[in-house]
């Protein structure tokens, strides 16, 4: 394993810019998440680590060594792609069995058995092996696929979306795989999503990209709760931060224009009246939508509320985000 | 039995399997001529009315390979009793065999050429519609029509540059000269078939190899020439049909050594006329290695021709 620097890394598709002076360390051993809606660069980024892109400026280095001249193998890099994931023309074991037969890796054969069976055992695929790769179901096909990854000791584990196309339940078990198999091995990973939830769980870093731009780099925690722009405090958060005009409640910070409300900045039986829109019984929580001032703010209330559309809730910021026109945080 | 709306009535089907099997007979009935007269005696040949039912014989057959010399009954008598089968067929038409005739060397010719440059047509075809299908290549859809272009002239119409050209080059006669030629006139539908082929491919294959610690060439060779295998099968049946019928150039460029079995087998002739037997069992010899090839692989060719609708 080792650490991964991306230093001042642009790209241009002709007029486009795919990736704006992204500069990023990624420490060894640990799981970085990329987070951004399609276009911000997320994928790009992972590009340039792979050796699929090179970058049109700036350095990529893997262990303190420039990646600038190495292809792809050279890399050592393994990557686990969102789909066309696994090759329709070999069997499960022969797709495991690929990186590590590769002319860079060349592992002895008693080696790669070892690997394979230790990998589709971690992943049960055990009983699929001879299987042909086109005869697993979605979610199997994707174990096969990570597992892919998982049987070679590369220096970065590369994931795009590697859940996104499989069912929920399967989403959170894999999801506690990925974590726990992360957490022992002392792999460094770094893995693009949109869904916050994964980035919430599982990463030791999150980095938010907005139109190619790395605009936030930092824990979980710390973008959750110390965000740097409107655009940040938007990635993280269910249900989303509520975005108000900062002159709608007294007492804001000179240059405020914005304010940012988490449902849990929200104090409700105090302040202001409200209205109660909407009520959502979720189960574990219950949704609130209400009308302040005619804007909409939907916060969490208590999972046995009485409350019913029409009622009136007070409610007054509580440790609010403030931002400035531009959607920049004030403090 | 489901029924729904897309499945067909079953009068619909009885309808339709009928089109079907009349379709058969109909495009059948000249192979099963042609296979019958092979078998006639060749006054049978040419009996009218046609027979339909005969006394099968190979004479044909034995014709077809062997040069004959005409002889008197008392140098016939000399002979002494014909030991083998052939011999005896031979000698019932008053005749003895003198040597091989040259259809087993046109055949054989027919064979290497056909062949040869289907192999060289699929390996030139498959690296340049990899490298349309991948790479960013300047004026790329002008080069692709330029190659569609060559097709669209006829054959008769380039026969005599060619001619001279070949005569400059001393390809005139030689398997060389026409496996290149049948190549270059076969490589525009192989390029334009197995680009649909690869393009059809997801790159991301290639990604995955690239990163799984191969070459380009390696993951070309390892993943994307398995999955467009059978693209290449339907695309080589295609060419080897074309140069193993071909008849314009062959009669043209080929007269001797390279001749191949298309321009030979109207040239056997039989005493007092065509020997149309013979010609049948040529015919029908000749038609035996295509129909193999193309039933060895029948399943990639309905698999190649709907290609886009069965491949996900």
């Amino acid at each position: 394993m080792a650490d991964v620097v991306i230093n001042g890394v642009s790209k241009f598709y002709d007029s486009v810019t795919a990736l704006d002076n992204v500069s990023m360390t990624i420490p060894d051993g640990s799981f970085v998440v990329l987070l951004g809606p399609t276009g911000a660069g997320k994928t790009t980024t992972l590009r340039m680590v792979s050796g699929l892109e090179l970058p049109g400026s700036g350095e990529v280095s893997i262990g303190g060594q420039p990646m600038r001249d190495l292809s792809p193998a050279e890399r050592n890099v393994a990557m686990v792609f969102q789909q066309y994931s696994l090759y329709p023309h070999l069997t499960v074991r022969q797709n495991l069995e690929f990186p590590l037969k590769s002319p860079q890796l060349n592992t002895p054969k008693v080696e790669i058995d070892r690997k394979v069976a230790n990998v589709a055992e971690i992943l049960q695929i055990s009983h699929k092996l001879d299987n042909k790769a086109t005869a697993l179901s979605g979610g199997e096909m994707q174990r096969v696929s990570i597992g892919r990854a998982l049987v070679r000791n590369p220096s970065v584990y590369l994931m795009d979306e590697p859940l996104s196309s499989l069912d929920a339940k399967l989403r959170s078990d894999l999801r506690v795989e990925l974590k726990n198999i992360q957490a022992n091995s002392g792999a460094t990973l770094l893995y693009v999503t949109h869904d916050q939830i994964e980035a919430m769980t599982m990463a030791t870093h999150i980095g938010v990209l907005d139109k190619g731009r790395l605009v936030q780099y930092g824990s979980p925690r710390e973008v959750y709760e110390n965000p740097v722009s409107v655009y940040a405090a938007s990635r993280l958060g269910q249900p989303r931060i509520n975005i108000l005009p900062a002159d709608l409640f007294s007492d804001v910070p000179k240059g405020a224009k914005l304010i940012g409300l988490r449902p849990e900045q929200i104090k409700q039986g105090e302040g202001e009246n409200s209205h109660v829109q909407r009520v959502e019984h979720l189960g574990d929580q219950t949704r609130l939508h209400l009308s302040y001032k005619n804007h909409d703010v939907i916060t969490v209330t208590d999972a046995h509320t009485n409350l019913k559309e029409g009622d009136v809730v007070k409610v007054r910021p509580n440790k609010p985000f403030y931002f400035d026109a531009a959607g920049a945080r004030v403090s | 039995m489901s029924y729904s709306v897309t499945e067909p009535s079953s009068r619909t089907k009885w309808f339709a399997g009928s089109m079907v099997i009349l379709y058969a007979i109909i495009t059948l009935l000249p192979l099963v001529w042609i296979i019958a007269t092979g078998f006639k005696s060749p006054s049978d040949a040419i009996a009218y009315p046609p027979k339909v039912v005969f006394t099968p014989s190979l004479e044909g057959y034995v014709n077809l390979f062997t040069e004959r010399t005409r002889v008197t009954p008392q140098m016939l008598e000399e002979a002494g009793e014909p030991t083998k089968w052939y011999d005896k067929i031979v000698h019932e038409q008053g005749a003895v065999i003198s040597g091989k005739s040259r259809y087993g060397e046109r055949f054989f010719n027919s064979v290497i050429i056909g062949f040869g440059s289907t192999l060289l047509c699929m390996i030139l075809g498959t690296a340049a519609a990899y490298a349309f299908s991948r790479f960013r290549i300047p004026l790329k859809d002008d080069l692709l029509f330029f190659i569609l272009s060559t097709r669209m002239m006829p054959p008769i119409a380039v026969s005599i540059p060619i001619f001279l050209m070949f005569r400059q080059l001393g390809l005139n006669d030689t398997h060389l000269g026409m496996i290149l030629l049948y190549t270059a006139v076969n490589l525009s539908l192989s390029v334009w078939l197995l680009k649909g082929f690869i393009d059809e491919i997801p790159i991301e294959y290639e990604e995955a190899a690239l990163i799984d610690g191969y070459t380009r060439f390696q993951a070309f060779y390892k993943v994307v020439l398995p999955q467009a295998a059978t693209g290449i099968a339907s695309t080589a049946i295609f060419c080897l049909i074309f140069a193993w019928n071909e008849y314009a150039f062959a009669v043209l460029l080929t007269s001797g050594t390279a001749q191949t079995a298309p321009p030979f087998i109207p040239t056997i002739i039989g005493v007092g006329g065509k020997d149309w037997p013979a010609v049948a069992a040529g015919a029908t010899i000749f038609l035996v290695p295509v129909m193999v090839f193309t039933i060895l692989l029948r399943k990639h060719l309905l698999r190649g021709i709907t290609f886009g609708a069965v491949r996900k």
